[in-house]
């Protein structure tokens, strides 16, 4: 130490939030692609989030606000134990609700190594929420729900050959997962992004309602208003930028919405 | 009839809330608008207001009279209407001369709005008189000077008024002026031999408490008022806490007035007439809005440069609120909230500078309202209760200035601006001399054995620089303290303190984030020094990538921590006038952009002339990771290395909070929550849109009460040079896309 030792004597206060003690080590732990890291997630599941976005994802849908995550080959390595230890440094922050949310990219492209950090954070007593486009339910899939507290389940389309035109793929194995969601009575959060002629037909937003009522385990529908803030994204990746002309929604867009999926969710919420 | 107790055998408020506080653990909704007459009030206000502001920033000037506490005949915003009376003069924002802090700075003032200080008052002041001004330069040496000059050392109150002493202006309404000046000569009679000359100048100061609480009386009787007996009623309890702080005001025109912890203790009395149905609610809020409608009017007469240190015109009228008490209730109370209405029924306003005692134990109600109170105005700022009342000892204690502890009635402070932590650096580097002019300030500092610069050799300079800048730090504080308190004894407010305080010496560093950025570099990239035909640095060229502070990221926020933590040891060696304990602060005020204009090229990257991050603030733009990544760096500054405050301004899109106003309120709080948690100090809070300060900029008329907090106050935004508009919008406004 260069200058005089810090003086590191504890306050007399008892530290409420006082940092974890020791963990028990483990073998070198496998790591995740990571894309970026926010400290101040608030829109990402309950409460003040640390939100992991990961590198890669299997779909390209057309309105992506982050682009830049769909490749696979980019991005940061990180070891697990740094994650949970970031998670842990933010925990007084976290309050009664908030936890760390895997997004991504499609965090379920990683879920096997995703497993021993949900994992580690449960063991914590740290709320877990991945946010996921649901196309892919597999044993480690499967195995990482187990230790998932909240799902958001992005579900694009309804109908699957507009999902397809959106997404480039069929949406059957989402409804599945989201099936699968209520068969295990998971809690998850429905995420659905409102694209002007492309996702707002009405009788698609009923079709979509009625899909999803009666599953107990959707506590929440949360509408996501449609922007172009990544549109420029697309310009330092060389990509073309399909939705060019596609405008914001209005207010009334939203709020019709918002209108017909309450007839079939209790709680409906924009964005 | 209140509970009785120590506070009836001795002057001891503190015994009294303690007694007779009613904590409530409710929320807002009992709250009232204003009334009739107190909108009608402040409509007046506004009004002189926007005069002011057309007016070059000031309304009207007193060009003949020297205030004090009784200079002035009664003045009154509409007498008809006013249930809380007093003003600084005889009219509503016409400011006051007060000479004694110096004549020189009296006159410039005067000069820069067109008017002339009357012969008489020159011709006293000049010849007969003598000002701390005048005392301290008689005495300066050439070292402090050239320090001043070259902005090693800047703003300190060697011509203007110290302030940061707080009276306890609670005292008059709990017993009158008669019974105060009792205690006092009982004191003066214990005060006796050897008459040294620590007693002499004590029974000196103890006299001039006395001369100052018949004064008091006689302000009182000025407005009709019998201050001689304590208040009997709500109404009276607020009127003479105001008298008290008002005569404050009248006397010394120091830089920050502080107000104390009125809030609770005013509640006693209001609650005990609401419940003997003497008043309403509607009355209740009624004195609260009246009240602080007079605190936003103080008026100080001060010099244009003033503004370079000290922008916006600001008074420093802080008021603390909430905290707990040492016997674990909380100190929240109806008229804490009653305060915070005040900024929905006059609108937002940088004063008072409200102050939220925040402890992690504090009703979850009043959490809730102080961050939506946040959200709405960004008037507001957050310190950490739970950490100062365990590290400091007490209960009852209010903010001096900015962000400093002061316990209230039982110690004060000698205010000493600050020393700039980023030039000492560069002093470091270039052989003791000054990186801009050349000139030699330092004679012990070895010359770098390579320009490829070096920690260990780097750190071994910047400690020896560290220590010659202290020691000159000192002498200069301990001579402003030693005039300050010879030509301009703050008299009025030392009579409402207990004889013979405790003191705090109160040292500043400012540039802290430059200086761990800068050993950051040096450790974690390559930094090779460009030097002029002088040998004087002029840049600094950086290869490879170094972590920057603001990241939660140890490998440089020790760096932050152990600054503190040396330069607080250093000052800790050195003997004070009056045996004042020194403390430190992490705090700039707005000279964070004055301190960069005189500061050359950092090793960090930080080019000539660029604003310092304010207070303990990462550099704008390097907090890469968000908000609360941001907020766990500044925590670990350790409270115990820097006493007199680590301020920092957090800036937040309300979008950043949350999608609805419910999500942003609890968010919020749990933020404080969490940054508390982690033994942080204080937090600016301000939750606005960058474009909006933008629009402001352009279109002041449209935002005559926007008010955002800078390091450790709030300021009205338009207001504000320039330049400091320019230098808050640059800073890091953390948003999610």
């Amino acid at each position: 130490m260069l200058l005089q030792e810090v003086s590191s004597k504890p306050y007399k206060r008892v530290q409420t939030h006082a940092a974890c003690t020791s963990r028990p080590r483990v073998a070198p732990a496998p790591k995740l692609r990571v894309h970026s890291v926010e400290s101040l997630g608030t829109y990402d599941g309950p409460g003040i989030r640390l939100v992991i976005f990961l590198q890669g994802c299997n779909l390209k849908c057309l309105y992506c606000a982050n682009p830049d995550t769909i490749e696979f080959g980019g991005g940061t390595e990180y070891e697990l134990d740094s994650l949970v230890q970031m998670a842990q440094r933010q925990r007084p922050f976290f309050g009664k609700k908030g936890g760390v949310t895997v997004s991504g990219g499609e965090p379920l492209m990683q879920a096997r190594d995703l497993v021993p950090f949900f994992q580690k954070l449960q063991k914590e007593g740290l709320h877990t929420c991945i946010d996921t486009n649901g196309t892919i339910l597999n044993n480690n899939s499967k195995e990482l729900l187990k230790h998932t507290d909240l799902v958001l389940l992005d579900i694009k389309h309804i109908d699957s050959q507009k999902h397809l035109k959106l997404t480039g793929k069929q949406n059957d194995r989402t409804l599945a997962f989201a099936e699968y969601l209520a068969s295990e009575n998971i809690p998850t959060w429905i995420r659905y992004v409102l694209v002007p002629g492309y996702s707002d037909d009405e009788e698609d937003l009923h079709k979509m309602g009625q899909f999803l009522a009666n599953k107990g385990n959707i506590e929440k529908l949360e509408i996501q208003p449609y922007h172009k803030l990544g549109e420029h994204k697309y310009e330092s990746l060389g990509w073309k930028y399909q939705l060019t002309d596609v405008p914001s929604n209005t207010e009334a867009q939203l709020l019709k919405a918002k209108t017909i999926f309450e007839q079939y969710v209790k709680e409906v919420v924009i964005n | 009839m209140f509970k009785s107790g120590n506070w009836e055998k001795a002057i001891d408020v503190r015994d009294f809330v303690l007694k007779n506080v009613r904590p409530y653990d409710g929320d807002s909704q009992f709250l009232c608008e204003a009334s009739e007459r107190t909108k009608h009030l402040w409509n007046i206000c506004l009004d002189a207001i926007s005069k002011e502001r057309a007016n070059n920033g000031v309304l009207a000037i007193d060009t003949e009279t020297v205030s004090g506490v009784t200079s002035h005949g009664p003045g009154y915003i509409d007498k008809d209407n006013e249930i809380i009376v007093g003003l600084q003069t005889d009219m509503l924002l016409k400011r006051a001369m007060k000479p004694y802090g110096g004549i020189a700075v009296v006159e410039k003032a005067c000069e820069e709005h067109g008017v002339e200080a009357s012969e008489r008052v020159k011709d006293i002041f000049n010849n007969y008189a003598k000002t701390h001004n005048d005392g301290v330069f008689d005495v300066y040496t050439p070292e402090i000077r050239l320090y001043r000059s070259l902005g090693i050392l800047t703003g300190l109150p060697d011509n203007y008024a110290r302030g940061r002493i707080i009276g306890d202006y609670r005292r008059l309404a709990l017993y009158g002026t008669e019974r105060l000046i009792q205690a006092k000569k009982l004191d003066m009679l214990s005060l006796v031999g050897p008459m040294t000359d620590e007693r002499i100048r004590l029974r000196e100061e103890v006299a001039e408490q006395i001369k100052a609480l018949h004064q008091l009386k006689e302000l009182g009787d000025i407005y009709g008022l019998d201050l001689s007996r304590p208040a009997k009623t709500a109404q009276e309890a607020v009127q003479w806490v105001y008298m008290a702080y008002l005569a404050a005001v009248k006397e010394q025109d120091g830089a920050a007035m502080s107000l104390g912890n009125v809030s609770s203790f005013l509640d006693i009395y209001i609650e005990k007439d609401i419940e003997e149905g003497k008043i309403t609610e509607e009355y209740a809020q009624e004195l609260v809005d009246q009240f602080v409608m007079k605190l936003r009017m103080v008026r100080h007469l001060r010099m244009e440069a003033y503004n370079e240190i000290f922008a916006g015109d600001p008074t420093w009228v802080t008021e603390a609120i909430g905290g707990k008490l040492a016997d674990g209730r909380h100190k929240v109370t109806k008229t804490s909230f009653r305060f915070l209405q005040t900024l929905y029924n006059l609108g937002p306003s940088p004063e008072p500078n409200m102050t939220i005692l925040w402890s992690q134990d504090l009703p979850e109600g009043f959490k809730r309202f102080s961050a939506q109170v946040s959200i709405d105005t960004s008037s507001i700022q957050y310190e950490n209760d739970d950490l100062m009342q365990c590290t400091r000892n007490s209960d009852d204690y209010g903010i001096a200035c900015c962000v400093s502890f002061q316990e209230i009635g039982k110690q004060i402070q000698f205010f000493g601006a600050r020393t700039n932590l980023a030039k000492t650096l560069l002093l470091a580097l270039n052989e003791g001399r000054c990186e801009l002019s050349g000139k030699k300030v330092l004679s012990n500092i070895p010359k770098l054995q390579s320009d490829t610069l070096e920690l260990g050799e780097v750190m071994d300079n910047f400690k020896l620089a560290m220590k010659e800048v202290a020691r000159v730090y000192n002498e200069s504080m301990n001579i402003i303290h030693y005039m300050h308190d010879k030509y301009y004894y703050e008299k009025m407010q030392m009579a409402l303190v207990d004889t013979n305080p405790k003191i705090n010496l109160a040292y500043g560093g400012a540039g802290l984030s430059i200086v761990a950025d800068s050993l950051s570099a040096i450790k974690h990239a390559k930094v090779t020094a460009i030097r002029n035909e002088e040998g004087l640095t002029t840049d600094f060229k950086i290869e490879g990538d170094f972590p920057c502070y603001g990241n939660d990221d140890d490998r440089v926020d020790i760096f932050a921590k152990q600054i503190p933590s040396y330069f607080n040891g250093l000052l800790k060696e050195l003997k004070t006038y009056k045996n004042a304990e020194p403390t430190l602060s992490i705090l700039t005020i707005t000279s964070n952009v004055v301190y960069g204009q005189k500061t050359g090229a950092t090793p960090d990257g930080r080019a000539l002339g660029v604003p310092f991050a304010p207070g303990a603030n990462p550099m704008h733009g390097r907090d890469k990771s968000g908000a609360i990544a941001s907020l766990s760096s500044v925590s670990k500054i350790d409270y115990r290395d820097s006493l007199d405050g680590i301020s920092n301004t957090f800036s937040i899109v309300p979008k950043t909070l949350g999608a609805t106003q419910d999500q942003r309120t609890e968010n919020l709080a749990s933020i404080m929550d969490g940054y508390f948690a982690k033994d942080a100090h204080h937090l600016n809070v301000n939750v606005m849109n960058r474009e909006m300060l933008a629009d402001a900029m352009e279109n002041p008329e449209k935002y005559p009460q926007l008010t955002i907090r800078v390091s450790g106050y709030a300021v009205n935004f338009v207001r504000l040079t320039r330049a400091q508009q320019q230098d808050v919008i640059a800073r890091s406004f953390f948003e999610t896309v």
